[in-house]
């Protein structure tokens, strides 16, 4: 698939954006200014990107718990989102849902979710929406779960997993294996020997496979993905092998990992440098194009926490709104 | 107008709002019925008869059935709303509620206190609810009082055709998530009811003061109950302001404190438990706001601290009956300081 020289800047911007994010908060969230639990997404962002650059405002995704990943590669504002993660009134979410719960229903981003396992069956609905509006001229459009390696083992995924190919919606199941559910070891708690696709597929889909740590790889079987379901062919499902650099947590002691392991999946399958070197190698974009938007987007991250430390905080009054539209 | 049971007037409110507004959209089990099997589909229309015809009428986009799985039908409820359309979901009996609830809890009840309040899920969850039926302890219970604790949610409970009719047309219209507690011993109750749209809105509750009768229904349902104690006492002399709630979120809490102001004597008459429940909520409002204006204290008729039992004469002592509603309100008239309860 080729990619036109601003798609991949794009990309890169994107991704970069993520993994900075995702380092700033590391950082900061150490310094105690920010409250609650937050997770982590830097590994993963080859993934993200890789699927959403090829969606269109009016294609759904729901994300995890670990979601900040899938928000910025969707569309969510970063200063917004990190105002959020900050409890501000100016948040995404006005403060009142925090890491865990931002969401952007306009840009079709349905919520990151603080329980694992409840979006695969909200993205079954969206995906019977696109079902009864029919397709519009690029085919249907497409809902997108994401899930890990730990959502894939609730009963609320199987369910809608069925449910998806029953009614042949335009759904696709996305599971991000980055071999860890929480503390435990993929092969441990998936029972098919660690493997999500194959049982992805005894639910009756095509499923694809794909290597999670490269931007390229991941928009090529995406494509082929996407295809296949705009056309109305039914839900599909994908496992990509990815990689988590942080804890499940912010605060994760991770004594669960191999000696060296943290060091190894940086070294080795680190989705930025691997990109650098894809583009560069194939001689599609110079190295001070990717140095120029490193500083851009490390401008925009620091911008981005000095207005969340500034911004305004909510007040007790606020606690009693946004329940209800009339009540 | 026309004589309806309230099944009837589920499936015509059903029809009428499928056809006035393309993004409402029915799914659940059995809906269709009779999807893969040689009777082919509306072999059953649904196992209240509440959506006969939609799939006929509305196709297989619109009328959806599903597999026997709760939480992918609520979740999916509530992600077709975030997409724009109105489902109603259909959760055969109330209490499948607990195989769904994080969807009902954690999901459809906190969208738009979570996200900030940008968003809308109006979704109207239909539930099948109540004892009556001596349907045992899995297929009985009330569960509308534990889904009243649930801030996001509205809680509607008709008590008969015309309300049912009027208050699910709200219901799917409204913005907000609706769970329609539909009581399943009265799906075949008959009532006066227009073919013309009806909305009504969700508060006040109806009055059935005496002299103005509220529908008749089997004893041991709660407002027929109530009703039908209130008339007994009236030929006692006891005159007894009956109040129909219908809608427990919101709740009419000024409705409530007039009645109170007006008679002094409270009796709440619940098909849910007696503890932490809606009768002990309202017990708790009255004691808060209206206690100057108490001249007894409140008491709760309610079922007891049990499940629901099967056995015919063992769910009919469960249940709360007329005569217990009566006995309970003349004691609570003869209550003087001072005498023991």
């Amino acid at each position: 698939m080729q990619l036109s020289r601003d798609q991949m800047l794009n990309a890169y911007r994107r991704m970069k954006t993520i993994r900075m994010f995702e380092d700033r908060l590391h950082d900061e969230i150490q310094k105690g200014e920010i409250a609650g639990f937050t997770h982590l997404y830097a590994g993963q962002e080859a993934v993200a990107v890789g699927i959403c650059d090829q969606l269109a405002p009016r294609d759904f995704i729901i994300s995890t718990h670990r979601g900040h990943g899938h928000c910025i590669a969707k569309g969510c504002d970063v200063t917004g989102m990190m105002k959020e993660i900050w409890g501000s009134s100016e948040g995404l979410c006005k403060g009142k849902g925090g890491s865990m719960h931002i969401a952007d229903v306009d840009q079709g981003m349905l919520g990151a979710n603080g329980i694992v396992g409840a979006g695969a069956p909200i993205a079954v609905g969206a995906a019977i929406s696109a079902a009864l509006d029919g397709p519009g001229e690029n085919g249907l459009a497409v809902s997108i779960a994401f899930s890990g390696d730990g959502a894939c083992n609730q009963g609320t995924t199987f369910e809608a997993m069925n449910l998806a190919v029953v009614l042949k919606v335009p759904a696709i199941f996305v599971f991000e294996n980055n071999h860890y559910s929480e503390h435990t070891g993929v092969d441990y708690a998936v029972g098919t020997s660690g493997d999500i696709a194959s049982r992805a597929e005894a639910f009756g889909m095509k499923v694809w496979r794909g290597n999670g740590c490269d931007f390229f790889a991941v928009t090529e079987v995406m494509r082929e993905v996407l295809e296949h379901v705009r056309g109305g062919h039914g839900p599909a499902a994908v496992e990509f092998d990815t990689e988590r650099y942080y804890g499940h947590f912010e605060g994760d002691p991770q004594r669960y990992r191999g000696k060296g392991e943290l060091d190894r999946i940086r070294a080795e399958r680190d989705c930025l440098a691997a990109f650098r070197e894809s583009v560069r190698g194939a001689k599609l974009l110079e190295g001070a194009d990717l140095d120029g938007i490193d500083a851009e987007v490390s401008t925009l991250i620091d911008a981005a926490v000095a207005e969340s430390r500034a911004a305004p905080r909510p007040t007790a009054d606020d606690v009693t709104t946004d329940v209800y539209i009339a009540y | 107008m026309a004589v309806m049971q309230l099944r009837e007037a589920i499936s015509l409110t059903l029809h009428q709002e499928m056809e006035r507004d393309p993004s409402v959209i029915l799914l659940g089990e059995d809906v269709v019925g009779g999807m893969g099997t040689p009777g082919g589909p509306e072999a059953i229309g649904g196992i209240w008869k509440t959506s006969e015809g939609l799939y006929g009428k509305f196709g297989a986009h619109r009328g959806i059935d599903t597999p026997i799985s709760e939480s992918a039908i609520i979740g999916a409820a509530a992600g077709a709303a975030l997409a724009g359309k109105r489902p109603v979901a259909e959760l055969m009996f109330a209490d499948f509620v607990g195989v769904c609830l994080d969807q009902i809890w954690n999901q459809i009840a906190k969208f738009r206190y979570m996200f900030g309040g940008k968003t809308r899920c109006p979704v109207t969850i239909r539930i099948a609810y109540g004892a009556g039926r001596n349907a045992g302890p899995q297929h009985s219970q009330a569960v509308y009082g534990m889904m009243t604790a649930i801030p996001g949610l509205k809680v509607v409970i008709p008590s008969s055709p015309l309300e049912a009719r009027g208050l699910l047309t709200s219901a799917i219209r409204d913005d907000d998530p609706v769970l329609f507690f539909e009581p399943k011993a009265l799906y075949a109750t008959r009532e006066d009811v227009p073919r013309s749209q009806l909305l009504d809105p969700f508060r006040p509750p109806r009055q059935g003061r005496p002299g103005h009768r509220l529908p008749l229904g089997p004893r041991r349902q709660v407002v027929p109950g109530a009703a039908q104690a209130a008339d007994l006492l009236a030929q006692e002399g006891i005159g007894c302001d009956v109040l129909d709630l219908r809608t427990t979120s919101p709740i009419d809490e000024e409705a409530i404190l007039d009645s109170v102001e007006l008679t002094g004597r409270l009796v709440v008459v619940d098909e849910n438990g007696p503890r932490c429940g809606l009768a002990a909520d309202i017990a708790a409002l009255v004691g808060e706001k209206a206690f100057a204006a108490l001249r007894a204290p409140v008491r709760m008729v309610t079922p007891p601290h049990t499940p629901v039992p099967f056995a015919v004469e063992l769910e009919r002592a469960w249940l709360p009956s007329v005569e217990r509603v009566a006995d309970t309100v003349r004691a609570t008239m003869a209550w003087r300081e001072g005498t023991p309860r």
